[in-house]
């Protein structure tokens, strides 16, 4: 089980070069980490979005593995009716070659999972489907040009909610869809980002082996929407981590683990202060809503080491 | 062949059909008048009638993403519908048929909101009568039994890979107990066949990529290809529709004609409104009128160069569409039917009957019929008429 570099590196890239995502994409980045743990015998669905249109311009596609997309908000009911097309398949002694289990991985971006495709997402999980659903969220609709999505943090500027002389950016909080998916009480949800290659692949791992529905949710740095030299994606990433702005912490049949405790966590501002969503904010007179900011992080991570102590068996 | 005289509501024939086609999967949601088909089926399979695994799904629109999915990983696999629900699932129907899956699907024909009304219209699928399926319309639970049947044969085909969806009007239809004759589980399958998909998703060998993004380099290319499969369907629904009457006796094609041979006027329509027309017509007959219906099968694909023939040199020919076009020129089947005859000298004229569930009784049969008569004298009538509403 324990997850090591070495193997890893070892594994074969599913994820082939060339595909379209942008210079310092730390979202192409999740998928191939995410294909290294999986394997080959995996149908990977995708809804709309960055991830989908980068691997998948005809006459082209960078996947390895078989894989889908059909819509925006239907990746979840999609991978459902593979997944059970699977099981029926394989009772039935018709698959095309024999196995005894496959990978049914969906993906979507935040706009695809916490909106539009909530409850797609909402009814495969509570129907138990042997499938893991990867979020990876850029914070906003990246794909259709920087508009706020449900998972936009407050403040943020976006194509939609844009920062201008009389509004801030964004003026609500974010959703937190990862618990959302905990109230489904599916076997394992987790959050994790792509600095974490480690805790990354355990997590794929887990949730791979899990029986029945899991959920991660990937915090993933983009450098057009949050407005940032595309070297440091990896770095923000880490950071969001280190200062509970994206804590990393695990949900297994309902128990609540912090995989990571920051010592001394740094103030959100600093992190935000890199991003340039963020810039107006550090305008004299919008200091109210970076403390605004940082008291929704630590209010989000005393809840949380809450659950984990409340969930401690 | 024997084949065993039941009495089932067109629900349950359709249950039955399905079940004997032995589906891998099937995805369901509540609608009415569709939920007794899907409870029927349920009922199997809680009884180990079937083996089929059922996605029991939240919504319309997943219930065809999930039959999406299903296709591609390559299992056999239905869903079924009406109104609303069709409505929503608007966007994955089209991706459905460009993904050529040969899904099925009951359409248990229901007005469509606002305001909401649960009876029969075809205002549900005319809406979808451009999404790429085959659209096969039934007159009764023996009709909607044989489509059901058929269509697998249909949409499996080579040359089609099309899904198709098996039309039976909502109540009128679908909860009324009909007398029909059903094939033993045996001979239907036989007739229908094991599915072997062209595709799948579930070879790690064979990894196939399923919905790309495709340009305007590609796009166009790959409409044409989709759009060469409807030219293909009429040969192959006729022959497996041979097939089925060299099995079963009954026999169809494009249409059903009435009493067409010698008939001056025509009606054409679709669905369970055909047999109310029969019995007028009888009586017409009767009093030396030669007066005949055209019951159209296949709405899609539509088969214009057949009705073009079939209406051509007829004294008179109207068009009964059981559902509104609003702004444009009569229902859907009218316009169709008058563009397929262009260039004909025969008079057409269209109705606009039965929206919502309105009763289309023997007296709206006969005005329709003593009007075609007027039109076959010479007489003037409106291009659009409304039958059978308060005015």
């Amino acid at each position: 089980m324990a997850v090591n570099l070495k193997q890893l590196t070892q594994n074969e890239d599913l994820l082939a070069g060339g595909h379209r995502a942008c210079a310092g994409c730390t979202g192409a980045n999740i998928l191939r980490q995410i294909m290294l743990t999986a394997g080959k015998d995996t149908v990977m669905g995708g809804a709309t979005g960055c991830m989908e249109v980068i691997t998948t311009i005809f006459p082209y596609t960078a996947w390895k593995t078989s894989f889908i997309h059909s819509a925006f908000e239907n990746c979840a009911a999609t991978i459902s009716g593979v997944e059970t097309a699977f099981r029926s398949l394989k009772k039935h002694g018709e698959l095309p070659v024999q196995r005894e289990k496959m990978n049914f991985i969906a993906f979507g971006g935040d706009g695809g999972t916490y909106d539009i495709g909530l409850q797609s997402l909402s009814g495969a999980m509570e129907r138990g489907h042997n499938m893991l659903y990867v979020c990876y969220d850029n914070e906003a609709y990246m794909n259709t040009g920087i508009q706020r999505s449900s998972a936009t943090p407050l403040g943020a500027h976006t194509s939609t909610a844009p920062a201008g002389s009389v509004k801030q950016g964004k003026e609500q909080n974010r959703k937190d869809l990862t618990k959302i998916l905990v109230a489904h009480n599916i076997p394992y949800v987790a959050q994790t980002t792509p600095y974490h290659w480690k805790d990354l692949a355990t997590k794929v791992e887990k949730a791979l082996a899990a029986d029945g529905p899991a959920f991660l949710n990937i915090l993933m740095p983009c450098t057009v929407g949050w407005h940032f030299d595309p070297a440091i994606g990896m770095e923000l990433a880490k950071e969001a981590a280190d200062n509970n702005f994206w804590p990393l912490f695990e949900v297994e049949n309902g128990v609540y683990t912090i995989n990571h405790k920051p010592k001394d966590p740094a103030p959100v501002a600093e992190w935000m202060k890199k991003q340039g969503r963020f810039k107006h904010l550090f305008k004299p007179g919008n200091e109210h809503l970076l403390e605004a900011s940082q008291a929704y992080v630590d209010s989000e991570w005393k809840k949380l080491l809450k659950l984990e102590a409340m969930t401690a068996e | 062949m024997e084949q065993k005289l039941v009495a089932l509501s067109g629900n349950e024939a359709v249950a039955y059909a399905f079940k004997q086609a032995r589906p891998h999967v099937a995805a369901a949601f509540p609608i009415t008048p569709q939920t007794e088909m899907m409870h029927k089926y349920a009922e199997f399979v809680a009884n180990g009638e079937s083996s089929t695994e059922m996605i029991l799904v939240e919504s319309e629109h997943s219930a065809m993403s999930a039959a999406i999915g299903s296709a591609a990983a390559g299992a056999r696999t239905f869903t079924a519908t009406s109104s609303a629900g069709f409505a929503l699932m608007w966007e994955v129907v089209y991706i459905a048929a460009s993904l050529r899956l040969p899904i099925c699907m009951a359409m248990v024909n229901r007005a469509l909101s606002g305001n909401i009304n649960i009876h029969c219209d075809h205002s549900d699928s005319m809406g979808g009568r451009d999404a790429g399926w085959l659209h096969l319309f039934s007159e009764n639970a023996q009709e909607s039994y044989d489509n059901s049947i058929m269509a697998w044969r249909i949409a499996e085909h080579m040359d089609v890979r099309l899904p198709v969806m098996v039309n039976y009007d909502g109540f009128i239809i679908s909860h009324t107990a009909d007398a029909l004759y059903m094939l033993p589980d045996d001979a239907a399958w036989k007739f229908i066949g094991k599915y072997n998909p062209a595709y799948t998703l579930l070879n790690p060998e064979k990894p196939i990529t399923v919905g790309p993004l495709d340009l305007t380099d590609y796009y166009f290319e790959h409409k044409t290809s989709q759009l060469a499969a409807y030219e293909k369907a009429p040969a192959i629904i006729q022959q497996v529709s041979d097939e089925f009457a060299d099995l079963t006796g009954r026999r169809y094609g494009f249409a059903e004609e009435y009493k067409l041979d010698d008939a001056e006027m025509v009606m054409v329509l679709l669905g369970s409104s055909a047999g109310t027309c029969k019995d007028v017509i009888d009586e017409y007959r009767e009093k030396g009128v030669k007066v005949g219906l055209l019951k159209l099968r296949t709405f899609r694909p539509f088969p214009a160069a057949y009705l073009a023939k079939v209406l051509g040199g007829r004294k008179a020919v109207c068009i009964l569409d059981r559902s509104a076009s609003f702004g444009g020129q009569g229902g859907p089947l009218f316009t169709e039917t008058r563009s397929a005859m262009y260039g004909q000298q025969v008079p057409v004229h269209g109705y606009i009957y039965g929206l919502g569930g309105r009763d289309f009784d023997l007296r709206q049969a006969a005005t329709v019929i003593e009007n075609l008569k007027k039109v076959a004298a010479g007489g003037e009538i409106a291009d659009i008429n409304l039958l059978g509403v308060r005015l």
